[in-house]
């Protein structure tokens, strides 16, 4: 038996009804290594660490922990084999500070005081580079904060293996970056870290060996020095895929949508759009960028009249007469009625894009309710184009009348992009419109916005993959804190760049006032 | 003039200390998560309940102390079963909280109606001085030994939801169900339990109002509106035990003020402002939700996790 081997499975399967999820998985994790798991959605790969943390029980098969067999039957088993997960969706208690979130369900024995716990936080926090004050409350704390209590919460709970959800969806380059040399100290210190990430270039970053699972089986486990992108991405996928996003130049690119000094305040009257100017070409892809929650779907719902400017203009240019019409203070239907095509996919899909109980002709006349004779509604030609989209943007479905919230995320934003684009839009905006997918479904959505492109049709999207940024926009606009912080060409800007755009404004900020919580915490962890 | 006062304040006090003790339980059952609207019926069953228990040992030889004693146990197990019945509809089979609420207060004081049926006041009378005057007929023991009980209680619990390893996770169950199970907190049972026992001391308010504010059968009928004002005490104390305690008794001061205001002040009030004070504790409880709304500050909000059901996510 190696003694480095810290978790091993062997022949682990999962099944949900007739649904294989895992299917006979063997994989072995050393001790002091990070290991990436790498597969499309809906692979296993997040059923298989539920596995290794308690949340599911496998089927067959069996785990070891440092060589003995493991019955991991409840995430608190799973702390006590010093195994914690760090979850995608943060699991924290909003109004609880960062030690009451770390201490929670702990059972040591222990009095319960939350001084001990905070002096234990600042140890650790010393001891791997982590910044944070345990006595700040969660809802107070930025995105990669609140990740930092998440770690913490396993670290103190003393666990040795560590298992990362996809941990850098939501986080800046820069403070990727910083996660990355937390983990990279971690390893030093004998830790095994299973990672799972979507995006290959930070598997060849941060990993010492890869496993690739695909359709819930484990194809293969690949030291990371051994292999390359394209590598990964065919035992990923299980045939070649291209990985480059075909940019043709926009042709003659002609002002559609200018959008001048636009404002925006929210009920306190904080501002959440900060004289956002900038112009929409048509024939080409004006790409987005920023932290989440920068005011993109606030600048979106702007343009699309769902919200009550307080200053700005937005101006629709006609692409036959280049007549320039105002469409602020109007509602959607007086945009429409004014022959404007815009078309908009939500971030939000079946809030705000789809209604999720209704079937797929029924949510493709969302957008043609109004035609019909008299009272009836007309549904022949919905169903017609929901058969259309089925069959173009090859959606899994069982049939049209199938509701909406059965199909996967993926078909979901297949239908409400086809639904969209059928209206045959002169602006599209879309936000968000990959997330959750996979890479096949990603890429034909990345298609179909070029498509658009191509026709003349203005496209908006706002992303938070950089990488895929940097390949589909023709140009860049970053906001930060509701304020456009640059407006970049596509081609020649670096990731880097884009970066430290996305937090310029909020350096600032954090220079006057983070100075100060900084200083306090080093006072405390001095004590 | 202080004689007057006196009154006042000893009418009051009964008053509040009921509400009070309908609030501390619902707030238990809402740090859990769980939106109780059964108090009403809840309290009810609590009192006929007490009342039964009372009856059957009238003319016993046993100790006045275990005679209250009992009564009293009798009467949270009592809420306790209505809770265990509430929790297995929300917490096991995840039914509409508002919905199971509002069947638990119209079944609760449908059986209270027959219950009592069963229950002569005369053969309960005898144990109204064990409550009322258990060490002598000094005026300040009116309000009897629940008085100090209540307090206490208040006090406990507040101290065990801040305090306390337990409070800490209650309190995890109701803002976010999700992270409280992934670190191995048993949900379940925690909202079982926090149900339960906040039910039953929820009852303790019905069993209070019927034996020492209104002693006479009549009080059955008038305990619903004090559990519908236990609810509304509860948004009022932004779901703090101690505000509980201050707002009881503020709210029991508007509640019995139309008797007193005229011998105090001299104020003659019609009927119609005798019904405008009583609902004073209900624009209060408005306004209040009215503030914390607009300032929005986390602290001072519900539970998270209040109303809604709680899967473990399946897949």
């Amino acid at each position: 038996m190696n003694q480095n081997i810290s978790l091993e499975l062997r022949g682990v399967s999962k099944f949900f009804g007739p649904v294989i999820a895992n299917n006979k998985v063997d994989l072995t994790v050393y001790k002091g290594e990070i290991l990436a798991i790498l597969g499309e959605n809906g692979c296993g790969k997040t059923t298989l660490m539920n596995m290794i943390s308690g949340i599911y029980y496998p089927d067959e098969g069996q785990i070891f922990v440092g060589g003995d067999e493991a019955v991991i039957r409840s995430p608190q088993d799973a702390f006590r084999y010093k195994i914690g997960m760090i979850h995608q969706h943060f699991k924290l208690v909003d109004v609880f500070t960062a030690a009451e979130n770390i201490t929670m369900g702990v059972k040591d024995g222990k009095k319960y005081s939350l001084k001990a716990v905070n002096d234990k936080v600042f140890d650790l926090c010393k001891r791997y580079g982590f910044h944070i004050d345990p006595r700040k409350k969660i809802h107070e704390m930025s995105v990669s904060e609140k990740q930092t209590v998440e770690i913490l919460k396993v670290l103190y709970r003393g666990a040795d293996i560590l298992i990362l959800d996809e941990p850098t969806a939501v986080l800046t380059p820069q403070e990727t970056d910083k996660l990355f040399q937390v983990l990279r100290k971690m390893r030093e210190d004998g830790k095994s870290i299973l990672i799972i990430t979507h995006k290959l270039h930070e598997v060849m970053s941060i990993s010492d060996r890869v496993a690739v699972l695909r359709k819930g089986e484990h194809i293969a486990t690949v030291e990371t020095a051994d292999t390359n992108e394209a590598a990964l991405t065919e035992m990923m996928v299980g045939k070649k895929v291209s990985l480059n996003i075909d940019r043709p130049e926009p042709e003659n690119p002609t002002p559609r949508l200018e959008v001048k000094g636009l404002t925006l305040s929210d009920e306190d009257g904080r501002k959440i759009l900060d004289d956002i100017t900038f112009t929409a070409n048509a024939g080409e892809i004006l790409g987005i960028a920023g932290i989440a929650g920068s005011g993109q779907k606030e600048l979106l719902e702007s343009i699309a009249g769902l919200q009550k400017l307080n200053a700005g203009e937005v101006f629709y240019l006609h692409p036959e007469s280049g007549v320039p019409e105002n469409l602020k203070g109007k509602s959607p239907v007086q945009i429409r009625d004014l022959g404007v095509r815009l078309s908009f996919v939500p971030e939000d899909r079946l809030g705000m894009g789809l209604v999720g109980n209704m079937d797929i002709v029924d949510n493709m006349m969302l957008r043609s309710y109004k035609k019909g004779h008299f009272m009836f509604l007309d549904r022949k030609k919905p169903k017609k184009l929901a058969e259309e989209i089925i069959e173009s943007l090859e959606v899994s479905t069982p049939g049209v009348s199938t509701p909406v919230r059965r199909l996967s995320g993926g078909n979901v934003q297949k239908v409400l992009v086809g639904r969209e684009i059928s209206s045959a839009p002169t602006v599209l905006m879309a936000a968000y419109p990959v997330r959750g997918l996979d890479i096949n479904s990603s890429y034909t959505i990345y298609n179909l916005l070029t498509k658009q492109k191509q026709k003349g049709v203005a496209v908006i999207f706002v992303g938070e993959d950089l990488d895929v940024l940097l390949e589909l926009c023709d140009r860049i606009m970053v906001i930060c804190g509701g304020k456009v912080t640059g407006i970049c060409d596509g081609r020649s800007i670096t990731k880097e760049e884009v970066g430290l755009l996305m937090t310029k404004d909020d350096r600032k900020k954090k220079a006057k006032e983070g100075g100060e919580s900084d200083e306090q915490g080093e006072k405390q962890s001095k004590e | 003039m202080s004689e007057a006062l006196l009154n006042f304040i000893l009418n009051a006090i009964p008053v509040g200390i009921t509400l009070l003790l309908g609030a501390l339980g619902e707030i238990i059952v809402e740090k859990a998560g769980h939106l109780n609207l059964g108090i009403p019926g809840i309290m009810c069953m609590g009192g006929a309940g007490s009342c039964v228990a009372l009856q059957m040992m009238a003319g016993s030889k046993l100790h006045p102390v275990l005679i209250v004693l009992i009564a009293t146990i009798v009467c949270f197990l009592v809420g306790t079963l209505m809770g265990l019945l509430y929790s297995f509809l929300t917490v096991s089979l995840r039914a509409n909280q508002n919905v199971t609420g509002l069947v638990m207060t119209t079944f609760g004081v449908s059986m209270t109606n027959y219950v009592v049926t069963y229950v002569s006041w005369e053969k309960c009378q005898y144990a109204l001085p064990y409550f009322r005057y258990p060490f002598g007929g000094s005026i300040w023991q009116y309000c009897g030994w629940m008085v100090a009980f209540a307090i206490l209680l208040t006090l406990l619990v507040s101290f065990v939801l801040k305090k306390t390893r337990v409070g800490l996770h209650l309190r995890a169950v109701g803002e976010n169900p999700g992270a409280a199970d992934a670190v191995g907190i048993k949900v379940t049972l925690y909202k079982y339990l926090a149900t339960c026992i906040g039910c039953g001391i929820s009852a303790l308010g019905g069993l209070y109002y019927i034996m020492v504010y209104v002693g006479s059968q009549e009080a059955y009928k008038s305990i619903e509106p004090m559990g519908w004002l236990a609810v509304a005490l509860v948004i009022f104390a932004l779901w703090r035990p101690v505000l509980a305690l201050v707002g009881g008794l503020l709210f029991g001061i508007f509640f019995v003020a139309n008797s007193y205001l005229p011998t105090l002040f001299g104020w003659h009030l019609g009927l119609e402002m005798t019904y405008l004070l009583k609902m004073l504790p209900y624009v209060f409880t408005i306004l209040v939700l009215v503030i914390i709304s607009i300032r929005n500050k986390k602290e001072n909000q519900p539970p998270a996790g209040l109303g809604v059901p709680y899967f473990r996510e399946e897949r």
